[in-house]
């Protein structure tokens, strides 16, 4: 479980994070909001690449916001990026075995651990491939292999569907669902695709300039009025 | 599933393929015995700099290409290195051996070089490269001040007898005469590559390359970035000091023998040889120390024009070749080998990836 209590970050005037309470259980939950709505900046506070000026997060019993950025990662905490960030010149084995040979994976084990993250992800057959020589659809994956390889105990998708065609979407959607049963993550997926969203999670948060609007079981959330006059304007994709 | 059965995790041992392998040998038969067996004295003595400077380079790669920082004060290192040496030579009055001389030299540096490192914890880039530039000019001074490389009992000392400005430290008793100097110095050569080898193909090596795509996928893997950083800039340091202990036993050392601006051709020549393969370091000291002999002796041509030619090469290596000449040696090896049918052409296009460039962290805001 992971709960959050006024949380607040501030960029000169603008604060993308304003006194944000929230509680999420194990499972597979969803951050949706509109753009700029401060959900990236919010996983960026949880890694430790932005410091909130107030607020507390609780995960499991443990103070994350105390810890250095690679003992968060060492603790559990796994992320991928919006603008994804798979090594390049790198295999897809050797970017796996980065994030867990860092994250402290009990050495015997390593190589076993590798491979079923990556067989996980579906790129058995890729082990061995630089990640630049991959597809949009294939970096993603090897990310999420990243993300949960080793023990995770939190883990953020930052719109991992973003610019992927829907059979590719559909594929990680599958994968993204196993996660929880997988690790015993709990898993907070961003994204903009409704039906991705739908799909894979048991419950949703949303978010709005900076504010929890709505956070419940996904059918009740989706349905929220409030919800969808966040998003007015907005490619909703349901 | 398919491949995965008989999969090994990446090391020293899966890197060693049977071509490098095969390479790694020929090279060192053509320098341990090839080149001694045709080479002139005069020569010999460019090939031993050509060897010394071959460690330089490989020291600066390593930041260049795997870590992807910038730093212009490799060459004050290599005379940082000389120094050291001469003074635990004498400090310990001068009964260390040489290889626990060189090791001392090397840790040394490397501290030093963590010194040094510490503005990039803050820095990089540009900014980077410049501050840098003055710890260059710093150790530059410091060394001034304790009269490099004069030196005689103790520590500190100061040997009113040989003020000369010239200072050596004895070579090793199994290698007293020039050539075999010169291949004790490839073996240690041999010997330091396979170190940077060793980090490149294990733990640190993954770390720095995901240092290099961007600081947070570092971050995001649970590298711990400044350990990190600060070993790199040791490890190249350390390097660097190895090889100005080796120059101070192999020809000796004077006062003005390490220009804090040769640090900006040197990083010209490790753009130009390659700075993403560890033979691009042998490309790099081959156009830092024999390349101007050949331009002087052979054609007669003035040495100033170095570095114009240089700055012409570094300008092609970036548009043409971001993977620098020894790529380009590589591609003309395969073809031969290929058209000889020497070795079997390959089955898929190889995939260039080396060229990633990275923004500075400062815009790396992750997103
Ligand atoms: N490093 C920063 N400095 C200043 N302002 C920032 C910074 N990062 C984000 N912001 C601002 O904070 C707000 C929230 O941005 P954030 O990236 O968290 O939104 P988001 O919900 O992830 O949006 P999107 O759906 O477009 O990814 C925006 O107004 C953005 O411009
Ligand atoms: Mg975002």
């Amino acid at each position: 479980m992971i709960s959050i209590s006024s949380l607040t970050v501030r960029f000169g005037g603008v604060v993308p994070i304003d006194d944000l309470n929230l509680t999420l259980d194990v499972g597979v939950n969803g951050l949706i909001g509109p753009n700029g709505a401060g959900k990236t900046t919010f996983f960026n506070v949880l890694t430790g690449f932005v410091k909130p000026v107030q607020g507390t997060v609780t995960a499991f019993g443990d103070d994350l916001l105390a810890m250095p950025h690679f003992r968060r990662i060492r603790w559990g905490l796994r992320r991928t990026f919006q603008t994804e960030q798979a090594v390049a010149e790198l295999t897809v084995l050797e970017n796996v075995l980065t994030v867990l040979e860092h994250s402290g994976g009990a050495k015997s084990s390593r190589r076993r651990d590798v491979v079923d993250a990556v067989e996980f992800v579906g790129l058995g057959d890729s082990l061995q491939r630089p990640v630049g020589a991959l597809g949009a659809a294939e970096r993603r994956l090897v990310e999420v292999a990243r993300a949960v390889v080793g023990s995770p105990r939190l883990v953020l998708l930052d719109e991992p569907a973003a610019g992927l065609p829907d059979e590719e979407t559909a594929a990680l959607a599958q994968v993204i669902k196993e996660i929880p049963a997988r690790t015993g993550a709990l898993t907070i997926l961003v994204d903009h695709d409704m039906a991705l969203v739908n799909e894979t999670c048991a419950h949703v948060a949303v978010l709005d300039f900076g504010h929890i609007i709505a956070s419940g079981p996904t059918a009740d959330v989706l349905n929220d009025a409030r919800v969808m006059a966040a998003y007015l304007g907005e490619d909703i994709d349901v | 599933m398919s491949q995965t059965a008989d999969v090994r995790l990446p090391s020293l041992l899966t890197a060693a393929t049977p071509q490098r392998m095969i390479a790694l040998v020929v090279v060192l038969a053509i320098a341990l015995f090839g080149i001694p067996a045709i080479l002139s004295t005069f020569w010999m003595k460019i090939m031993f700099e050509m060897a010394a400077y071959s460690l330089v380079t490989l020291g600066l790669g390593l930041l260049v290409g795997r870590v992807g920082i910038y730093s212009l004060c490799q060459i004050p290192l290599v005379a940082a290195g000389a120094w050291f040496s001469l003074r635990v030579h004498f400090l310990f009055d001068e009964s260390v051996p040489f290889p626990i001389l060189l090791l001392i030299t090397g840790v040394l540096t490397g501290v030093l070089g963590i010194i040094i490192g510490l503005p990039a914890l803050r820095l990089s880039g540009l900014y980077l490269a410049l501050v840098t530039l003055m710890a260059a000019g710093a150790i530059t001074l410091l060394l001034v001040s304790v009269k490099f490389p004069n030196g005689g009992g103790g520590f500190w000392g100061f040997d009113t007898r040989s003020a000369s400005g010239f200072n050596s430290v004895p070579r090793p008793g199994i290698a007293t005469g020039d050539i075999a100097f010169y291949r004790y110095t490839v073996v240690v050569v041999a010997l330091m590559f396979l170190l940077a080898a060793w980090h490149i193909a294990g733990k640190p090596g993954r770390a720095w390359a995901s240092l290099r795509q961007a600081e947070v996928t570092a971050i995001s893997a649970g590298v711990n970035t400044t350990l990190y950083k600060l070993w790199a800039f040791a490890l190249s340091a350390a390097i660097a000091g190895v090889a100005g202990g080796i120059i101070a036993a192999g020809n000796g050392v004077t006062t003005n023998q390490f220009p804090v601006e040769q640090s900006i051709l040197l990083l010209a020549v490790v753009l130009l040889g390659g700075a993403y393969s560890l033979w691009g370091a042998i490309v790099a000291a081959f156009f830092l120390r024999v390349f101007p002999q050949l331009l002087d002796k052979q054609l007669g041509l003035p040495v100033e024009l170095l570095t114009v030619l240089f700055g012409v090469g570094v300008l092609f290596t970036l548009m043409l070749q971001p993977k620098g000449v020894v790529q380009d040696l590589t591609n003309l090896g395969r073809l031969i080998g290929v058209k000889t049918g020497m070795i079997k052409p390959p089955v898929a296009p190889v995939v260039a990836s080396a060229a990633v460039e990275t923004a500075p962290v400062a815009e790396q805001v992750p997103s």
